[in-house]
């Protein structure tokens, strides 16, 4: 019984470390937040998103609109609440789609080395050469754009820093003794490569995704202001950016709280990426 | 008769090693040159060697883990190069390895339970259910209380350690089990038990032991042959009674002749007497205008060698046989024997393997 409780502890001391942070504590309640908001979207929006209401058009934030209303009546507080769901999805399904691919290729190009690792490496080296914004750009002018092709584009235009990172960890990892070990055991290259290597991996991998997902929301909240991400009617805060331009000296709401919105998620990821990193460096390990 | 478990012939291994960006080409170091050794059944067999004499190079291709640039590794009489899959994972089952240094050895991230469990179920030895008898049963192997299984390694200390990858080693019912140092990086208190525990599990199982130290009095503990390693070539080949006579340590001179390299290595074992001169002798010290460095075709000690000559240089020596089972890599075996005067051991120039 005792074991258990010895490994438990072990489990939860970065997360310890991490609660006496209290930037890192802002960023978890921001990112929690956020998730509450956006799963129960439906029950905490007091408008329906897309329901138009001429009668009320560009009221500024009263008591019956918190947040006021747009060029079509809309309601700007449930817009922004739906927007939240968006700016979740595209965030996880696009840095899901980045982690799987980069880890993956990251982790053959460390294991394998020689060929294999220039051949992933020099393809990251091109694929960063490209404007991130522009090779998104030319890929959704082929495609029609839609909030699944935006997620699947901004991941498959986002894997090279995991890649490089987890190469990296790979490179060390696989010098260690306890990988000769399982080798030495007879363990196939997959197991040694998913068993033991990755979950060593895990902590640097983590920290990217949260700051990869703070980057992802970004990118979608761009690409819907040009026009070219989720598409009207559907709210997301970049395209609820772009029709508060068009009356910015009359109802500066319509531009401000999307705005804020979009700051506070990155930051709260950025925080949340960060704080992590500090609980989770093995300098900072006391074992 | 011995049969040998596991046979190293002619094994060499040299590293290519690029030069700095700028310049091109590279030049080649040789870690290994022409290794003939081989491992009986149910024998320990201590390797001896300064840090960086290719020890642990060794060990690795013994294991398959490298592989030689020239020279086969025979298990079992067969050659391990050109083993098809499921034989592969065979020798993988009959060979294991112990580590040096104890806390790289072990997955951080898994318990003891799994990093014990995993090579039953890569070689399928025992089904899912009956694991955790098995690693229980393995951990009271190796003197630890089976109910720590559940605990990480960073819980345990080095010679518990040291335990573990020993467990592990035995997880897989091998037949030989290299050990590469597994004393170095423990207490000296520890490092008897662990020795202990060693010898315990070789006479329990028949284990035959491939024995990597820098450490003689250990080596001189456990082995029964000693082979004695000087930057990639063999030096000395002996039975552990011709090594048990250390110089140092008795009031005359050594019964048995050694090879030069080995004379020093055994004068530099410290004697616990006041009256002792510390025994580094200025002789054994690398020769004015010669470098340091493995000279392509001779002795590799022969830039230190007192007695070495220009023939030294030239010529690599070849195993003499000295007395039975006792052999010398050494062109001046006769001039070492009437040196240490006691020898009356009859010289054999027979020429084994080369």
């Amino acid at each position: 019984m005792d074991a258990y409780v010895d490994g438990t502890r072990h489990q939860i001391l970065w997360l310890s470390r991490m609660s006496k942070n209290p930037m890192a504590v802002a960023g978890s309640l921001i990112v929690v937040g956020l998730c509450i908001v956006a799963i129960f979207a439906p029950w905490l929006a007091p408008y329906d998103p897309q329901a138009i209401d001429t009668w009320h058009v560009l009221e500024a934030p009263s008591r019956m609109h918190l947040l006021g209303t747009d060029a079509l009546g809309r309601d700007c507080l449930s817009r922004l609440i739906y927007g939240a769901r968006i700016s979740l999805l595209v965030g996880i399904v696009a840095v899901g789609i980045s982690t799987l691919i980069g880890t993956f290729l990251g982790a053959l190009a460390g294991f394998y080395g020689r060929w294999i690792d220039t051949l992933i490496m020099r393809l990251v080296d091109i694929m960063l050469c490209f404007p991130t914004i522009f090779l998104i750009m030319a890929v959704i002018a082929f495609l029609e754009p839609s909030i699944w092709n935006i997620m699947v584009v901004i991941g498959l235009t986002s894997w090279m820093g995991v890649a490089r990172l987890v190469r990296a960890e790979f490179l060390s990892l696989k010098g260690r003794d306890f990988v000769l070990a399982a080798r030495i055991t007879g363990a196939s290259d997959m197991r040694i490569i998913f068993s033991h290597i990755l979950p060593n991996a895990v902590a640097p991998i983590l920290v990217t995704v949260a700051l990869g997902i703070g980057s992802a929301i970004l990118t979608e909240s761009a690409l819907s202001f040009l026009g070219i991400g989720v598409q009207p009617p559907t709210p997301s805060w970049g395209n609820m950016l772009t029709e508060g331009k068009n009356n910015l000296e009359i109802a500066w709401w319509l531009s401000v709280f999307p705005g804020m919105a979009i700051l506070i998620t990155v930051l709260g990821y950025n925080l949340l990426g960060e704080g992590l990193r500090d609980a989770l460096d093995p300098r900072m390990m006391q074992d | 008769m011995t049969h040998p478990i596991c046979e190293l012939r002619d094994i060499t291994k040299e590293y290519h090693v690029h030069h700095s960006f700028f310049e091109s080409g590279m030049h080649k170091i040789r870690a290994l040159d022409r290794v003939n050794l081989s491992i009986n059944k149910g024998e320990i067999l201590g390797l001896v060697g300064e840090s960086g004499c290719g020890k642990t190079t060794l060990a690795k291709i013994a294991l398959g883990v490298e592989t030689p640039s020239e020279g086969q590794v025979l298990f079992s009489g067969r050659d391990i190069s050109h083993l098809d899959r499921t034989d592969l994972k065979e020798f993988r089952r009959k060979v294991q390895m112990v580590f040096q240094d104890p806390f790289s050895s072990l997955n951080p991230k898994k318990t003891v339970f799994k990093t014990l469990s995993e090579p039953l179920s890569v070689h399928r030895l025992c089904p899912r259910r009956h694991y955790r008898e098995r690693v229980a049963g393995l951990l009271e192997e190796v003197g630890l209380d089976a109910r720590v299984m559940d605990r990480y390694p960073h819980e345990f200390s080095g010679g518990q350690r040291q335990r573990i990858g020993l467990a592990r080693a035995l997880a897989t019912g091998p037949e030989m089990i290299v050990a590469d140092e597994p004393t170095s990086a423990l207490d000296v208190s520890i490092q008897a038990q662990i020795i202990n525990l060693f010898l315990d599990l070789q006479e329990r199982y028949g284990l035959s032991y491939l024995f990597i130290s820098h450490d003689l009095n250990i080596i001189q503990f456990v082995s029964q042959r000693v082979a004695v390693m000087y930057k990639g070539q063999l030096m000395e080949l002996m039975p552990r009674e011709a090594f048990l006579q250390i110089p140092g340590h008795q009031t005359n001179r050594s019964i048995c002749p050694h090879h030069p390299y080995t004379q020093l290595l055994l004068s530099t074992v410290p004697v616990p007497d006041p009256d002792r001169p510390v025994a580094i002798k200025e002789a054994w010290r690398t020769k004015d205008g010669l470098e340091d460095r493995v000279p392509v075709r001779g002795c590799a000690f022969s830039s230190r060698c007192k007695i070495a000559t220009e023939r030294c240089r030239r010529e690599r020596p070849l195993w003499n046989e000295l007395t039975k089972g006792h052999f010398i890599s050494c062109h001046f075996v006769r001039d070492l024997c009437y040196d240490s005067r006691a020898c009356d051991a009859p010289i054999s120039y027979g020429k084994r393997d080369r």
